[in-house]
């Protein structure tokens, strides 16, 4: 991660996002619920929540796609609130489709996107062939946009997004729905773009990316914001935590209750079937739980020790299982 | 400067990627050309009532050629999110939209002409007032592109603006005094001529091709404009409203 400068509370010495109180209804529905929350400059600030919990509407508010119906939005200094199109030369957008035109090629599409900047042609055309170059897309660059993978297509609708070279960029769910090579390949180029300094909004489902890459995290659900904070902080409750995954078979039934009752010391979860995890703040001795296993006529075939992880913090704060949230989009690629 | 590079690009991406594909050229130019041969066919006319013609294959011309594509360069953009991208750009709205229809109006203004060579041909143009047909031409092109615009932008599917377009053109080729006088439909119609902006377009190219028009001149222009002005206004509050929630 980037080193920053810690400066006020949020770690940041420059605030290049302001949003206060902002509110979104349609209809009867209030997607966005008076959510107030700063970004720095130079952050990678992750929005995580489920579908519907008001990620795009948010962005959309922020880009001026969407009029707030209420609260303040500040990007730059510049009052978007009042004026949506104010701050758009300083942002760059990713949406969670792919909006290039189809009937375009890949270098056509980079070279019309930086057009709309007030980019001149040989400008346009030396960086739409640097980013292909850098996206992994030169051989591509002259098929039309319709014939492209889904992971080709998110890279260059990143690429068009980064063309006019923003200092915040909007990035929603930049991962969801591709392979597991292009997901890895595209969180490599979202951190080298915030290892160069710039300010990235991203929005996701997937909590082990937005802990992988993000230095502060909110929380959405139902429109509101239920925690914001660093990484480290979310994550600090549980640091001490060890926690096993005990891997078993042969045994009928949940072993939780008899587990509990034999080793007060632990906490004992029954993850699936055949899988256990066992909770401490001491070392767990894997001794005494391997022999209460063969006492039951059960062998245990793993015991995996886990890092303290943002998934529980997320569970334990919103009340939503992570299993739930990916497969919301039907893959949940990592 | 930077604004203006966005709107040359957007104009000519939409009018290297529309407007000269099969289908734009078989309604922008078939189709009047179609309606013109269907006429004299049915109303057993000589060449020589082809000066008479003449105005209303332009007017038709014009018609089809510039709201044709409006469904797809607008409706269809929005419906794929590529229009997002548009939206997302540092560009006012107006300048945006200028673009968007600059495309078509000059589509319309080319497809204009695409009568007037065969006629040159066929009957004699010398008593023609150029000057006032090409502003004629201009401004039908321009009333017509934003008509599709107000449709356009009034519908959410492509197929709607498609139906909605043709719930204006068709009617128009009737009431608005291409073929058949104004005064000649029957008087419960002759008042919806007057509210459709083609009736003034067509009515200086009547004027000025073979001297037999309803309004001075210079009223035609002014109430062809006002429409532009109206149309426009409306299509962009319309995508404020419905398109930037």
């Amino acid at each position: 991660m980037q080193a920053s400068a810690f400066a006020n509370k949020d770690g940041y010495s420059e605030q290049l996002i302001t949003v206060s109180d902002l509110t979104k209804n349609f209809d009867n529905v209030k997607a966005v619920n008076k959510i107030s929350f700063n970004v720095g400059k130079g952050e990678l600030f992750g929005f995580l929540g489920p579908n519907g919990a008001g990620k795009t509407t948010t962005i959309n508010m922020l880009t001026g796609l969407a009029r707030p119906d209420s609260g303040w939005i500040n990007i730059a200094g510049l009052n978007c609130s009042k004026n949506p199109k104010a701050a758009q030369h300083l942002i760059g957008v990713v949406p969670d489709e792919s909006n290039l035109y189809p009937e375009l090629t890949g270098f056509v599409n980079l070279c019309f996107c930086a057009s709309l900047y007030g980019i001149s042609k040989k400008e346009r055309i030396s960086r739409a062939e640097q980013l292909l170059a850098d996206f992994n897309l030169e051989k591509a660059g002259n098929r039309k946009f319709n014939t492209y993978s889904k992971g080709m297509k998110r890279k260059l609708t990143i690429a068009a997004g980064i063309i006019h070279r923003p200092p915040i960029l909007f990035l929603d769910e930049p991962t969801t729905g591709i392979d597991v090579a292009s997901a890895r390949h595209i969180r490599g180029l979202i951190s080298k773009l915030f290892n160069e300094g710039t300010t990235i909004f991203l929005t996701t489902h997937y909590i082990e990316e937005a802990e992988r890459l993000c230095e502060r995290i909110a929380f959405i659900v139902n429109g509101h914001i239920v925690k914001n904070d660093t990484v480290a902080n979310l994550i600090q409750p549980i640091k001490n935590l060890k926690t096993l995954l005990i891997t078993y078979t042969n045994l009928a039934g949940n072993p939780e209750e008899k587990l509990n009752k034999a080793f007060p010391e632990f906490e004992f979860l029954q993850e699936s079937n055949n899988q256990i995890k066992v909770h401490s703040e001491k070392t767990i001795s894997i001794g005494p739980v391997i022999r209460f296993f063969e006492e039951q006529g059960a062998e245990v075939t793993e015991a995996r020790q886990l890092n303290p992880s943002l998934e529980e913090i997320f569970v334990e704060v919103t009340g939503i299982e992570a299993d739930a949230m990916k497969n919301e989009k039907n893959d949940g690629k990592l | 400067m930077k604004q203006w590079i966005a709107f040359k690009n957007i104009m000519l991406k939409d009018m290297r990627s529309y407007y000269l594909k099969p289908p734009n050229v078989s309604w922008g130019l078939v189709f009047p050309l179609a309606w013109t041969a269907m006429f004299f066919v049915r109303t057993g006319s000589g060449l020589e009532k082809a000066i008479e013609v003449l105005p209303g294959v332009v007017a038709i011309s014009i018609l089809f050629g510039t709201t044709s594509m409006l469904a797809v360069t607008i409706t269809f953009e929005k419906k794929n999110r590529s229009f997002e991208r548009l939206l997302l750009a540092p560009v006012s709205l107006e300048l945006l939209m200028l673009s968007k229809t600059g495309g078509a109006i000059l589509f319309g203004v080319v497809n204009s002409f695409v009568p007037v060579v065969p006629a040159a041909f066929l009957t004699d143009l010398t008593q023609v007032e150029w000057l006032t047909v090409l502003p004629a031409v201009a401004m039908i092109a321009v009333v017509s592109t934003f008509l599709g615009l107000f449709i356009a932008v009034s519908v959410s599917e492509v197929f709607e603006a498609q139906t909605f377009s043709n719930f204006f053109r068709f009617p128009m080729i009737f009431l608005c005094g291409l073929f058949f006088p104004v005064a000649d439909l029957p008087v419960f119609l002759e008042p919806l001529s007057y509210v459709l902006p083609l009736t003034y377009g067509v009515d200086i190219l009547h004027g000025s091709i073979h001297g037999q028009h309803i309004f001075p001149i210079w009223i035609n222009f002014f109430i062809l404009a006002g429409f532009c002005i109206i149309l426009f206004y409306f299509s962009l509050k319309n995508i404020h409203r419905k398109w930037i929630l």
